[in-house]
């Protein structure tokens, strides 16, 4: 098959990694795709992805969250993106290049953005099975499999990558070694000193380092695979799993073998122009090219320049002729959680240059920075603390207008100097990836209206690619907005101005118990007397549930106006699963129950076909019910004695207990009997977001208490009473507010405490980022809640006890209540007919929804018409 | 079908093809809330009714998710557009237009609708 050209010329790009990607967007941005036919010949099963957050993928970024494709920019620029078929050979003379598909593609200009592969040194055994190299997305997902039945795993390089690789596989699970044939890790990046700190954390994070020594041999067992490694220090290393991260190679075999020149190392030897240097149709990008001033980047900021120079000169653009003629290797990284940073002459190679450092190896501390005899910053080097990295990067090559000293003095020390981004020349650049300078950002705010960082970045481009620079845009532009006049505008949503704070104190003072009062008083201009939106009506309903009692509104969340503020999940009063069914979960108070209890959650799910499973806090869910079976199921749990477990509320979830005093040898006070006192008292709480608490009975923690909202430990004493832990996506362990607690003593402290964070907090916000957030932290909670500092503490207290006092369970008030119970239908002009969507089919004795028949989509029931 | 009662109540008819078709009674709409209907073909329509008297009608489903619960959502108003969030992923919904504000390519059938 031959594809030829039908008039306009042909550019084929080969290699759609992050460069082929940058050149395909340059050309869009030049119109050139619109007077051209592009081609890409993609090797990779995928199209392009962000490799310089592979690592991402292990905190839970997904492959498809890597992509940096949108397929409409594909089509709607006419490109011809062929996955997964590289380019086998290229016949210069022809202009043609063939695909592995046997696809034949003539072009006029042919761009090679190959990238690099990783080097693996020729020991034996290297390809032995248990052995990877850590580039794409498919050798992550190998790793990850294989890592899944092995315990130990060894990286081969210290440098960036082999400490990112390492980082990976101890979050693994892997215990995990570094070997590192320089004398330390990094050595491209840091010096003597900067290396020291970076050993000393990196070894206080339990990873084994091994510098100043080669891997001879990689061990196999029988079978084949790797049992260890034989170093040249005599030394044996057992260990699973390989990871060879000793460095790249270009990629340049396809050029090499059309007779195109390379380089005595390696890389597609180009021009200023990235054209190669023998063929003028053929050029080079990325880290497959030679560049003109004799270095192959291994980074993906010069890539991108060279992909955009590319793309100017085939626009072959007067006002636009752009040259790459080398560029900067700064680099920022943060693995195990150490920041590492380096960036301009950051081993100060120029002449006569002078060095600031400030070490402090005991914290795992280094800074240096490198000064000109002019003052002016040259580079420097970050470990342990990154944080000046995006401002002193971008002063770098003009002189700051403070000392270089106090620049690298820790905050707090006499004369440290934070140095904002304010200070930097509009000419500074501030993000390397994209190479856009200050005065652009400023611009995006003042010429083209941007007032978000994601605006900002959609105009600029900055901060798309390693990140690094977010921090210090963010800072610029709400310098940029408040200088412009503009408040930054840090209201609840788009009908209120005030946070959930003002909120809160408003409907408090003023006593409002509705929420289009709130909303027709105190809403924006354009918000009042409209609708609101999903965000403010919860927030101001759970604010009005919150404090009911208090203010005169009604204590059921069905009633009145209230039933439109809340979530649907609250509206129903369950939660909402995928097809459209609901689970049931019952309050189980600190996960004691009776026999009894157990057969009549097991009867009632038995006769309405449901789903059971024990839930991950102490209590039993019921799935798959549909929304007219609920008051059924609820009339029957509330005869049975139980009470909604509020698993659809921003409220208090469950109090988990462990067995304590009772029964276990080593409890010392009876943590289930405080676990259900407390569950029965904060019940029903609503807060800005859920609530969850533990009691264990001794410091054995079984109960696991200080991942909790509020967590108590039992002591010979009395109770310790830790806040602010969090499990979940990021977890927190909690803080100790106060010792040795009598009962009261701790009941006391924990209503001061929840009524002050449902004061205080943001909406959505757990008690553990609200906690690293106000200021002062957890010493002005303490203050506030134990020393009374405010004086708020009566108050605090009396609140709570309204709470307590009008609690009352809402399930067992809606199935008396005739009205509300007729919300509780598929269909308003059918009650007694389910919804056709809610389906479902076996699975392991049970049910499950039926997810076919979610996406068929619209489905007409049968014989409906007719009854 | 089981139609709700007969009342004196104004009733909440949508437009099918060339005739109207009577849903039930105003007064089961709570401004700020849906409701779901069943029409005669199996189709399901989800009925909202905002403070100003004003009623919306779209189709149930939520096409992100595939389940029949966009009735179930929160309304609110952006931009002057009213609409529905989904209760699964939150994604809006105009309910004159029937577009997705989050994702321009979506849109959801709408109906004509009004109190007789
Ligand atoms: C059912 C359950 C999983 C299970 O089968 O075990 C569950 C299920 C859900 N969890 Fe969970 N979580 C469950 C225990 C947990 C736990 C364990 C615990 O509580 O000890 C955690 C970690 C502890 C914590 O919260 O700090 C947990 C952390 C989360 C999070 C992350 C919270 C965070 O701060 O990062 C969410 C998302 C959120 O709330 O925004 C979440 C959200 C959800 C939601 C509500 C998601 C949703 O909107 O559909 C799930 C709905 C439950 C349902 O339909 O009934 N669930 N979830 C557990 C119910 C416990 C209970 O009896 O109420
Ligand atoms: C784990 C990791 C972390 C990194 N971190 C950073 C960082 O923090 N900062 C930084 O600047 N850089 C970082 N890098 C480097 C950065 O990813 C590269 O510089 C960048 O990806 C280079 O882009 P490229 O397009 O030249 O090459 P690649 O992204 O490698 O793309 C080349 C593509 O060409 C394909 N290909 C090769 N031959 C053919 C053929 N014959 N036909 C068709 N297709 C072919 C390859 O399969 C590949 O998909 C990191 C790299 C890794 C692996
Ligand atoms: S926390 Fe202590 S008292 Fe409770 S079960 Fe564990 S060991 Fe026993
Ligand atoms: S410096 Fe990498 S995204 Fe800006």
């Amino acid at each position: 098959m031959t594809a030829t050209p039908g008039g306009t010329p042909t550019i084929v790009l080969v290699g759609h990694g992050m460069v082929g990607q940058r050149f395909l967007e340059a050309l869009a941005e030049r119109g050139l795709t619109a007077t051209h036919r592009v081609v890409v010949l993609c090797e990779e099963p995928r199209p392009a992805y962000d490799r310089v957050q592979l690592t991402s993928y292990f905190s839970g970024r997904t492959p498809e969250d890597l992509s940096m494709t949108d397929m409409r920019f594909i089509a709607d620029h006419g490109i011809e993106l062929y996955v997964g078929d590289p380019a086998e050979t290229v016949d210069r003379e022809a202009r043609k290049v063939t695909a592995r598909s046997g696809l034949v593609v003539d072009y006029d200009i042919l761009v090679l953005a190959t990238g690099s592969y990783p080097f693996v040194p020729p020991v034996p055994n290297k390809d032995a099975e248990g052995c990877f190299v850590y580039r794409t997305i498919e050798d992550l997902l190998a790793i990850e499999e294989y890592a899944r039945t092995r315990t130990t795993g060894a990286v081969v390089g210290g440098g960036l990558l082999g400490l990112e690789a390492a980082g990976a596989l101890k979050g693994l699970g892997l215990t995990s070694h570094i070997v590192e044939f320089a004398p330390r890790l990094m050595p491209v990046q840091v010096d003597d000193g900067g290396g020291a700190a970076l050993l000393r954390t990196i070894e206080d994070m339990g990873l084994s380092v091994h510098t100043g020594v080669g891997t001879q041999e990689i061990v196999v067992d029988e079978s084949g695979a790797v049992t260890g490694m034989k170093l040249s220090d005599g030394s044996e290393l057992a260990t699973d799993l390989v990871v060879f991260s000793a460095g790249v190679r270009p990629r340049d075999q396809l050029a090499r073998e059309c007779g195109l020149a390379v380089g005595e190392r390696g890389g597609i030897a180009v021009d200023e122009q990235c054209r190669t240097v023998n063929d003028p149709h053929v050029f080079a990008i990325g880290e497959c090219a030679l560049a003109a001033d004799g270095r192959v980047y291994g980074l993906v900021a010069p890539g991108y320049e060279q992909a955009v120079t590319v793309a100017a000169t085939i626009a072959d653009d007067e006002s636009e002729q752009l040259s790459f003629t080398g560029a900067d290797l700064s680099t920022k990284l943060k693995l195990l959680g150490v920041d590492v940073a380096s960036f301009g002459d950051a081993h100060g190679t120029a002449e006569d240059c002078l060095d600031v450092v400030y070490s402090d190896s005991r914290s795992g501390l280094y800074k240096k920075l490198v000064i000109g005899r002019d003052g002016t910053l040259l580079g420097g080097i970050l470990v342990g603390d990154a944080e000046a990295y995006g401002t002193l990067r971008a002063f770098t090559g003009s002189v700051p207008p403070v000392s270089p000293e106090s620049l690298v003095l820790p905050a707090g020390a006499g004369e440290s100097v934070q140095l904002g981004p304010s200070a930097l020349p509009d000419e500074a650049i501030v993000c390397s990836c994209h190479n856009v300078s200050k005065g652009t950002i400023r611009g995006a705010v003042t010429e083209h209206s941007c007032t978000t960082v994601p605006e900002v970045k959609k105009c600029t481009k900055a901060g798309t690619g390693c990140g690094s620079c977010v921090k210090v845009l963010g800072q610029l532009v709400t310098a940029e907005l408040e200088a412009s006049g503009v408040e930054v505008d840090k209201g609840l949503c788009g009908c209120f101005a005030q946070t959930r704070e003002e909120l809160y104190e408003i409907v408090l003072a003023l006593r409002i118990n509705t929420y289009q009062d709130l909303l027709d008083r105190y809403g924006r201009d354009g918000a009042r007397g409209g609708e609101g939106c999903e965000v403010c009506k919860p927030t101001v309903g759970s604010i009005i549930a919150s404090l009911a009692p208090t203010i005169g509104a009604s204590g059921y969340v069905l009633d009145g106006e209230q039933a439109a503020l809340q979530d649907s999940n609250d509206h129903f009063l369950a939660n909402l699963q995928k097809n459209g069914s609901y689970s049931v979960v019952p309050r189980i108070p600190g996960g004691e129950i009776t026999p009894e209890g157990l057969i009549v959650i097991g009867q009632i799910a038995r006769d309405f076909g449901l789903y059971t499973k024990i839930t991950g806090g102490q209590r039993i869910d019921m799935f798959g019910a549909r929304v007219e079976q609920l008051p059924l199921i609820w009339t029957r749990l509330v005869d049975a004695g139980f009470e909604s477990g509020h698993a659809y509320g921003k409220s208090l979830r469950t109090v988990k207990s462990c067995v304590g005093q009772t029964w276990c040898r080593y409890g010392v006070q009876d943590s289930v009997r405080m676990a259900i006192d407390l569950e029965l008292r904060y019940r029903g709480l609503r807060s800005p977001h859920k609530l969850k608490s533990a009691v264990s009975g001794c410091a054995r923690e079984c109960a696991e208490a200080q991942s909790k909202d509020f967590g108590i430990i039992a002591t010979s004493n009395g109770w310790n009473l830790y806040v602010g832990g969090n499990g979940g996506a990021t977890p927190r362990h909690a803080d100790l507010l106060a010792q040795d607690l009598s009962d009261t003593e701790l009941v006391r402290l924990i209503d001061r405490f929840l009524m002050f964070y449902i004061r205080t907090a943001d909406r959505l916000e757990r008690t553990s980022t609200w906690l690293d957030r106000i200021p002062g932290g957890l010493d002005h909670v303490r203050d506030v809640v134990v020393e009374d500092s405010l004086g708020i503490c009566e108050e605090l207290e009396s609140l709570m006890t309204d709470h307590v006092a009008h609690y009352a369970d809402e399930w067992a008030t809606t199935i008396n209540d005739p009205e509300k119970l007729a919300r509780f239908v598929s269909f308003v002009n059918a009650p007694d007919t389910p919804d056709p969507v809610v389906g479902f089919v076996p699975e392991r004795d049970q049910i499950k929804p039926d997810l076919p028949l979610l996406s068929i989509g619209h489905r007409p029931l049968e014989g409906s018409a007719q009854r | 079908m089981t139609l709700a009662l007969e009342t004196t109540d104004l009733k909440v008819q949508l437009r099918l093809d060339d005739q109207w078709f009577t849903v039930c009674d105003l007064s089961r709409l709570i401004p700020g809330r849906g409701v779901a209907a069943l029409l005669p073909d199996g189709r399901q329509v989800a009925l909202f009714r905002d403070r100003a008297g004003e009623l919306y009608a779209v189709d149930n489903r939520d096409p992100f998710g595939g389940a029949a619960v966009l009735s179930r959502g929160l309304t609110g108003t952006h931009e002057g557009r009213t609409f529905v969030a989904s209760p699964l992923l939150k994604q809006r919904f105009d309910l004159l237009s029937g577009e997705c504000l989050d994702d321009d390519t979506v849109r959801i059938t709408t109906y004509e609708v009004r109190t007789a």
